[in-house]
């Protein structure tokens, strides 16, 4: 029996429940599991619900699933929001405090939310409160372990003759988790461990820390020792990493040579430009120290423009930013183009229109980012499906901006940027670094935008002796003078267009659009979804489905022979994707003139759940479904 | 061998119009850079958009014209990702206090080794002549329909203000002066601005030549006109801070700002303050990354024989639980 266990903590923000969530996704690497957890979260600092699922199997996982096996509640709002998503024989652990607690002294629970609380309670006679969910939990055959949270506190602080610490509310996370390991019987040394790690900067609260997980995990091992489930040290496999999403594609450009990125604060963007910054200092093989430079912009205008100014002195230059971030940079966008600057942009896609939902997931931006900017011209959309990926991509990324001499925008999302996960130690080896036409040195009379069959120019540098160049947002000439001559134009327009097919005939097919395995019924998606649809398609294939999956990474230029080819012998295409509109439906209707046959969409912000899309390929399968599904799961 | 003035000139044909104040600004610079004999590839002037955006055209050195309101953005990323370039970033009054502004004021609190140039005239030039944020209140020049219903942005106190450490002012028909205050801005420590008056011979007829020199103001006894323009230089004012005293330091600065409001029968050009005490962002950088200025990010060797040299063992180790 394969084991796969969720195990979910929620909180109001600011309470540590990442803190929480990083120590048991530690503590289940070090048991061997394989980890797949996410965080959700509302755009506020202190208060408003926050959770985290972390899903541990033995098998290689890339998604959550519904709901949670067991549950760590120490405020009313976990236990409302999400006690009746806990699955039969599973467990609620909560701080007994909270049960009599109604849903309308909850003022962080939306209005409309509360409206329809109260429905569901009024529907089973209930009364709209704690106690009813517990009640509700145990009759679908959950066990339900009352704990005093405040009472654990005491009694470390008496222990530790500090009387301060009962007041010392933050502690409920490490309890909250100590409880949880208690309950699943999982060995001790791998929690203490963890705590060590994660504090390890800040010894006297490592070791606080460690007094309230003994006493915890002693406490809910005794007491609750009947519980049917339990975590145990399995194989583990060599070179697995603990990673946040956001740290893939940073790594990339830590080892692709990325030199220079420019930022404006943005949800879900800016943790990666901070770990960046945490590590601006960079070890290189035989030679001295390198950097990357991280600069702080006041605008996102000003952070594409520093990175379109930093990439002309031959710096591999990038910015990151969210939806709303990158509109503003639409302008600059052209303007790299005709100049045929290279930069690479990391979008991180949030849920629009405008600030739109600010901390959730959304892939709103596909056509955006594919048509972003006034006038016609070339440019890569280029997008990664999870976080391994995104550490490989990055440097495909930078190599395509360099060889193409075109902005490239690599998309990523809230989904990627906020999951917690195990994967294979990244490989920088496997990066190579191709910087194209890129000159080191050059003489006689140098042309910026000399015509060449490709289209492609050799590339000088600020600073190159016999280099200079001029660029401007006007046309131009082969210099890079302004001119408006129409015969230079069309030259001109000719020559970036030209790129195009460079692109669909240099990217390997292979970096083009993935084929996970091919049927008579062939998911086509890109981004994210990746990791649910590949769970959904190995759960199908167990009950003896095959369902094929193709992951279409390059969007701009839209690869439409490679893409024809991977669907020619599937009769149903199913477009799955996370925003409201199928744009890369849209595509594949433009692109390959074929409506797809089913559409799965969410656009609730909310990812995708593998038993969702499961459950909708089921509804396929069946010949059951509409043409259009939205999925709607979560909190 | 020495670098010669013609050196630094394209054959660009000038499309300004005859008598545009232009023409001084550029060859200001052409003459600065002989001056200080910067390779011709070691320099790169960064333009905005309007009629000064073209300026980088005309010079021999790398040219960036950019996008409206843009140009400090693009300057200081090439300037900090290879701070071994002079750099000369230009453009127009809209450009930098309209639809800049921001930038302007984000630049001056970064303080990053370069030079800003505005071509100030108070008109959009090649929009035919409206008005920019350095026209006052209630002025009216030949293409506007209505008088200004603006109050103007003094770019000398807003440049203070803003932290820029070299805070300047010419006049472009003063050729010399204005070659020897790039020359100075240039050689500064931090960033400099200098906000060029600039007649528009086609659209501001306010802001004459004759205005500025003051053909209006004839000496009764002498019966000659008293031009507005005067030389800081040529007064006992000292725009230098001196000593990293506070004292010193708002001194200097309410001085600078109270100077910068002298406007109308007499307009002060030179040095209004200058202050090489204030770090700048160079250092900023190099107290975190100690080798930047030896290893800047495009000097850096990012790969051999196609495979990266960069080394993240370390912190592959750390994610390895």
């Amino acid at each position: 029996m394969v084991f796969d266990y969720s195990w979910l903590i929620g909180g109001p923000q600011g309470s540590g429940v990442d803190t929480a969530a990083n120590i048991f996704s530690r503590v289940g690497t070090k048991l061997g599991y394989h980890v797949f957890g996410k965080r959700e979260y509302h755009s506020n600092i202190k208060g408003l619900h926050s959770y985290f699922v972390v899903r541990l199997s033995d098998n290689k996982i890339r998604s959550n699933v519904n709901g949670a096996n067991i549950m760590v509640a120490f405020d009313a709002e976990t236990m409302i929001r999400h006690g009746l998503s806990i699955s039969k024989n599973g467990a609620i652990i909560y701080d007994s405090s909270i049960v009599n607690t109604s849903i309308d002294e909850i003022p962080t629970i939306e209005v409309d939310h509360r409206v329809r609380l109260h429905e569901f309670f009024k529907s089973k006679n209930m009364e709209p409160k704690v106690s009813s969910i517990i009640e509700l939990a145990k009759e679908s055959g959950v066990n339900v372990y009352p704990i005093s949270f405040w009472d654990a506190l005491s009694n470390i602080a008496d222990e530790l003759k500090r009387p301060e610490l009962s007041r010392m509310t933050r502690m409920f996370n490490v309890l909250g988790v100590s409880f949880s390991l208690g309950v699943l019987k999982a060995p001790i040394a791998p929690l203490l461990e963890s705590i060590e790690e994660i504090f390890s900067t800040k010894p006297t609260i490592a070791d606080l820390n460690k007094k309230a997980a003994n006493f915890a995990y002693n406490y809910a091992s005794a007491k609750f020792s009947g519980f049917n489930a339990s975590l145990n040290e399995t194989d583990k496999e060599a070179n697995i990493m603990l990673v946040q999403g956001h740290q893939g594609s940073a790594l990339g450009k830590m080892v692709c040579g990325c030199r220079f990125q420019s930022y404006y604060p943005i949800t879900p963007a800016s943790d990666e430009s901070e770990f960046l910054e945490t590590h601006e200092i960079l070890q290189v093989k035989e030679d001295r120290p390198g950097s990357t430079t991280i600069v702080q912009t006041e605008d996102e205008i000003s952070a594409i423009g520093m990175a379109v100014g930093a990439s002309l002195t031959g710096t591999r230059s990038a910015t990151s930013t969210s939806g709303p971030g990158f509109s503003l940079m639409a302008e600059t966008l052209g303007w790299a183009a005709i100049n045929e600057v290279p930069v690479v942009i990391s979008l991180f896609q949030r849920s629009g229109p405008s600030t739109g939902l600010p901390t959730r997931h959304g892939q709103d931006d596909l056509l955006f980012a594919i048509n972003a900017g006034h006038g016609e011209f070339p440019r890569i959309v280029y997008a990664s499906g999870d976080v391994e990926d995104s550490f490989y991509d990055t440097g495909k990324c930078f190599d395509f901006a360099d060889v193409f001499q075109l902005p490239v925008i690599h998309i990523l999302d809230k989904f990627i940027a906020s999951s917690v996960v195990t994967c294979n130690r990244f490989e920088p080896d496997l990066v190579s670094i191709d910087r194209g036409k890129l000159l080191e040195k050059t003489d006689g009379d140098y042309k910026r935008f000399a015509h060449s069959p490709d289209g492609i120019s050799p590339r000088s540098k600020l600073g190159l002796e016999n280099g200079v160049f001029w660029n401007t947002g006007d046309e131009s000439d082969e210099h890079g003078h302004i001119s408006e001559d129409p015969v230079n134009r069309i030259q001109m327009m000719d020559k970036r267009q030209k790129k195009v097919e460079q692109i669909l005939t240099l990217v390997p097919k292979n970096d083009q659009a993935v084929a996970y395995g091919k049927s008579d019924i062939c998911i086509v998606s890109w981004g994210s979804p990746k990791g649910p649809i590949l769970d959904a398609i190995e759960m199908h294939r167990k009950e003896g489905h095959e369902i094929g999956f193709i992951d279409i990474k390059l969007l701009e230029p839209f690869p439409t022979e490679h893409v024809k080819s991977l669907l020619k012998d599937s009769s149903v295409i199913v477009d799955i994707e996370a925003n409201m509109t199928a744009q890369l439906g849209s595509l594949i209707r433009k692109n390959l003139l074929k409506d797809p046959d089913y559409y799965v969409l969410k656009y609730t912000g909310r990812p995708m759940t593998c038993i969702e899309i499961f459950d909708s390929l089921k509804k396929i399968l069946e010949k059951k479904a509409e043409k259009k599904q939205v999925l709607l799961y979560g909190d | 061998m020495a670098i010669k003035l013609g050196d630094y000139k394209t054959g660009v044909h000038n499309d300004w119009c005859p008598g545009c104040g232009d023409f001084g600004i550029v060859n200001a610079i052409q003459m600065s850079l002989a001056e200080m004999q910067i390779p011709k590839h070691k320099a790169a002037i960064f333009s905005g958009i309007g009629c000064s955006g073209k300026t980088s055209h005309f010079i021999n050195t790398y040219g960036v014209h950019t996008l409206h309101g843009r140009v400090l953005t693009f300057a200081q990323g090439a300037k900090i990702a290879n701070p071994e370039m002079t750099i000369i970033a230009a453009g127009g009054d809209g450009d930098g206090l309209g639809i800049g502004a921001g930038h302007f004021v984000a630049a001056g609190r970064r303080n990053v080794n370069m030079t800003y140039i505005i071509f100030d005239n108070a008109v959009y030039g090649l929009t035919k002549g409206q008005a920019s944020p350095t026209l006052k209140l209630g002025e009216q020049t030949k293409s506007l329909s209505n008088p200004n219903p603006n109050y103007n942005v003094n770019p000398i106190a807003l440049a203070i203000s803003s932290g820029f450490t070299f805070v300047a002012r010419s006049y472009s028909y003063d050729v010399r002066q204005l070659k020897d205050l790039i020359t100075a801005a240039v050689n500064h420590k931090g960033l400099a601005f200098i906000d060029v008056l600039q007649p528009c011979p086609t659209y501001n007829d306010l802001y004459t030549r004759d205005w500025f020199s003051g053909l209006d103001q004839i000496n009764e006894e002498t019966k000659k006109p008293t031009p507005r323009i005067y030389n800081l230089a040529d007064t006992d004012y000292d725009p230098v801070v001196h000593y990293s005293t506070i004292d010193e330091l708002n001194e200097k600065l309410a001085q600078a700002l109270q100077k910068s409001l002298e406007w109308d029968n007499k307009i002060p050009t030179g040095i209004f303050y200058k202050n090489e005490l204030i770090t700048p962002y160079t250092k900023r950088i190099t107290d975190k990354i100690p080798n930047y200025l030896e290893n800047p990010a495009a000097k850096q060797k990012i790969s051999k024989n196609g495979k990266t040299t960069t080394d993240i063992s370390d912190i592959l180790d750390s994610l390895s639980v």
